[in-house]
């Protein structure tokens, strides 16, 4: 990392400082300058790119939007990019060089649980405001903090009754992403499934560098699911929907996902072997309202033939990015606390997904969710649930009642 | 019954795809003992020649069979020209340059393809036997490692070029005394396993994805099962592709795709403390 040993004791004193007298002294390093910095931390090389950039498009988009208007409290808004090269390792060295050199008012970013659990704590350490704008498995309470993507309780809590009725089937086989997403995100599959009386027949788990699903594909066979609940992340296990196609059974066991898409999975995949997944998300780029082809439009104006598709974890990063706006706004300031007081007030923003609250029991966003089904490489909406709860979180975490609360629950722990 | 044929073409199809990752990199290895980092490259290259020819209307076999070995066998020979050929009898310099040779390659691909995962639909569809749908690609992967280790038998055993490529293996001195030029010997082994490994990932590209990284997902399988091989190629690569191929698919049945992989590398780490010089080295000696 470059870093003088001055700049490096001014913003020791300053987080020294900050956190005796309050972090007011941040508010007012800030104030010095006309601009106002904030940091994204993304991958936007490497093998997570491909939900790495259209998160930063969006974000890019977001932010030339508000600057456009006139800025953040009569300020423009000064976005540092920082690319961690899908490396865990450049998260924490970036997210210190944010938070101290930089001294950003918040830092967005984070693509898999595991990066954000790199950073996290260490912003809350350096009082550096952080937004998640990815999907995750939920749980995470910590009043530093807000995700505005969907948590299991938003999506699976919907998806699973609704494909149980679909293909009429109480058996489920879920096959997942060897980390702490696909764990528990399965453990959430399990949770729904026996909710709405059905049964888990069995869930493996799959390390991403796996390329060869042979021995699963017959295990699955063997055990005769009525839905296959995929949680498979990242290019190797894209041969999953390969090897199964041309094994002859893509269409014979209806599939489920709650990430099947957000890595253009649907796209990259041919038709034959993607059709008929059933997803859902708070965002489609399908989705047909006014605010989303608005949306669609100003991106295409400022992208051109480079647009990305655009999913929920980039629509996340642009709600993200206007509820800090809002909160600044409101808050009158960038103080960290105020802000974090103004975006608890529950004030909606209204993305191209739809509404967005967050809520501050959990620093988690309040959604609408819709589900999908994958037809010719493109999601067809099928219905769409309004303003879903993150209740997953809001089991165990209560920031209002307890602000000072630091970790990430796990369905199945005790509060 | 069937879930034991199913069981059978599973472990086949996972030692013949373990086998056929592995040859490039055992004749590079065995004949020259140059240990390639970029092995998984040269598998990447030939994926990504396979899927943008099949994607320009090339016919798929001829993408697979023809044009990814001649493509990355062309790769492979400037590669040994430029770069390899500098460093022979030098293995710690060999991996550094090859290892560099490799984010050199990874990089390139990103640049020029993105890091999008490309690939094709597998051909020839499926078969039922009994309760289970069965690939009928997977049957042709088997075929043709077949075919390839017969092929490479026969070069090896019944050729001038297999004669004098073994000779040079066993003493280079005694090969270039008697009139062999060791220089083209490697040249042509270099180019020879370059093209086997592009084989290898345009077979593989209809089942797996086409991404620049992939290459890190079998060079570090391959590389284990050629050392556990040992010297002899042909052997080296079928008794170790057999043994651990076989043991981590019956244990992926088993258990699941992780203890899979555990059960592969204890296996190998068991086979390397008792046949240090791998499993030709103590037996089968002097088979190819």
């Amino acid at each position: 990392m470059k870093q003088s040993r001055r700049t490096f004791l001014k913003s020791t004193v300053a987080v020294g400082a900050a956190s005796l007298a309050g972090p007011a002294l941040i508010g007012t390093a800030h104030a010095a300058d006309d601009t106002i910095k904030i940091a994204n931390i993304t991958d936007v090389s490497g093998g997570l790119d491909i939900y790495g950039q259209p998160q930063v498009a969006c974000l890019e988009l977001a932010v030339d939007e508000v600057n456009a208007n006139g800025g953040v409290l009569g300020k423009q808004v000064e976005l540092i990019k920082y690319d961690p090269q899908s490396n865990i390792q450049l998260y924490t060295q970036y997210a210190t060089e944010a938070a101290t050199r930089e001294q950003v008012s918040a830092v967005f970013g984070g693509v898999t649980s595991a990066s954000r659990e790199a950073i996290r704590p260490l912003l809350r350490r350096y009082n550096t405001l952080y937004f998640y704008p990815t999907l995750y498995e939920g749980g995470v309470c910590d009043r530093n903090f807000f995700c505005n993507g969907s948590t299991p309780a938003q999506t699976i809590e919907v998806l699973m009754p609704f494909v149980m009725e679909k293909f009429s089937g109480k058996k489920v086989y879920v096959i997942a992403a060897d980390y702490n997403y696909g764990w528990i995100s399965a453990k959430w599959v399990k949770h729904y499934t026996e909710a709405n009386g059905g049964e888990v027949l069995d869930t493996e788990y799959f390390p991403l560098d796996v390329t060869d699903f042979g021995a699963t594909i017959k295990n699955i066979q063997a055990a005769k699911p009525d839905i296959l609940f995929t949680l498979l992340v990242g290019g190797n296990h894209m041969s999953f929907f390969r090897q199964w196609a041309s094994a002859g059974l893509a269409g014979k066991i209806p599939m489920a996902s709650s990430d099947f898409g957000v890595g253009n999975e649907h796209i990259v995949l041919t038709p034959e072997e993607s059709n008929g997944m059933v997803a859902a998300y708070a965002y489609m780029q399908e989705l047909e309202t006014t605010a989303n082809t608005a949306f669609l439009e100003r991106l295409r104006a400022k992208f051109g033939d480079d647009t990305p598709y655009v999913n929920e974890l980039a629509v996340s990063a642009y709600n993200a990015f206007y509820h800090w706006v809002g909160g600044v706004e409101r808050a009158g300031t960038t103080d960290r606390l105020a802000v974090i007081k103004a975006l608890e007030d529950g004030t909606p923003f209204n993305g191209p997904g739809g509404r967005s609250v967050i809520d501050p029991r959990t620093h988690h966003a309040i959604l609408d969710v819709h589900i999908g089904e994958v037809e010719n490489n493109a999601f067809r909406v099928l219905e769409s649930h309004s303003q879903r709860p993150p209740s997953d979180t809001a089991q165990f975490c209560d920031l209002l009642s307890n602000p000072n609360d630091n970790q990430q629950y796990v369905i199945g722990t005790k509060a | 019954m069937d879930y034991i044929i199913v069981l059978i073409l599973q472990v086949l199809y996972s030692v013949a795809s373990l086998a056929l990752v592995c040859a490039g990199l055992a004749v590079v290895f065995g004949m020259m003992r140059v240990i390639n980092l970029a092995h998984g490259e040269f598998i990447m290259l030939g994926g990504f020649t396979t899927v943008l020819s099949a994607n320009a209307g090339v016919p798929l076999m001829i993408a697979i069979l023809v044009i990814a070995p001649l493509a990355v066998g062309i790769a492979g020979y400037l590669i040994e020209r430029l770069v390899v050929r500098h460093l022979y009898g030098r293995m710690v310099d060999t991996m550094l340059a090859t290892w560099g040779l490799s984010l050199l390659l990874v990089g390139l691909a990103t640049m020029v393809f993105g890091n999008q995962v490309a690939g094709v639909a597998a051909p020839f569809g499926s078969v039922t036997i009994g309760a289970y749908g069965v690939s009928l690609y997977d049957v042709f992967v088997i075929g043709i490692t077949i075919a390839v280790l017969v092929a490479s038998y026969f070069v090896l055993a019944h050729t001038n070029l297999g004669l004098i490529a073994r000779g040079a293996m066993q003493n280079p001195e005694m090969a270039s005394s008697l009139g062999a030029s060791p220089a083209r010997i490697y040249s042509v082994t270099f180019t020879a396993g370059a093209a086997l490994s592009g084989l290898a990932g345009g077979i593989l590209a209809p089942l797996s994805g086409v991404v620049p990284t992939m290459g890190a997902a079998f060079v570090a399988k391959a590389f284990i099962t050629v050392i556990t091989g040992g010297a002899s190629i042909l052997t080296g690569t079928i008794t170790a592709s057999g043994i651990l191929g076989g043991i981590s698919t019956l244990t992926t049945f088993a258990i699941n795709p992780v203890i899979g992989d555990v059960a592969l590398l204890l296996t190998a780490i068991i086979l390397l403390r008792f046949l240090p010089y791998g499993i030709t080295g103590r037996f089968f000696r002097g088979a190819n």
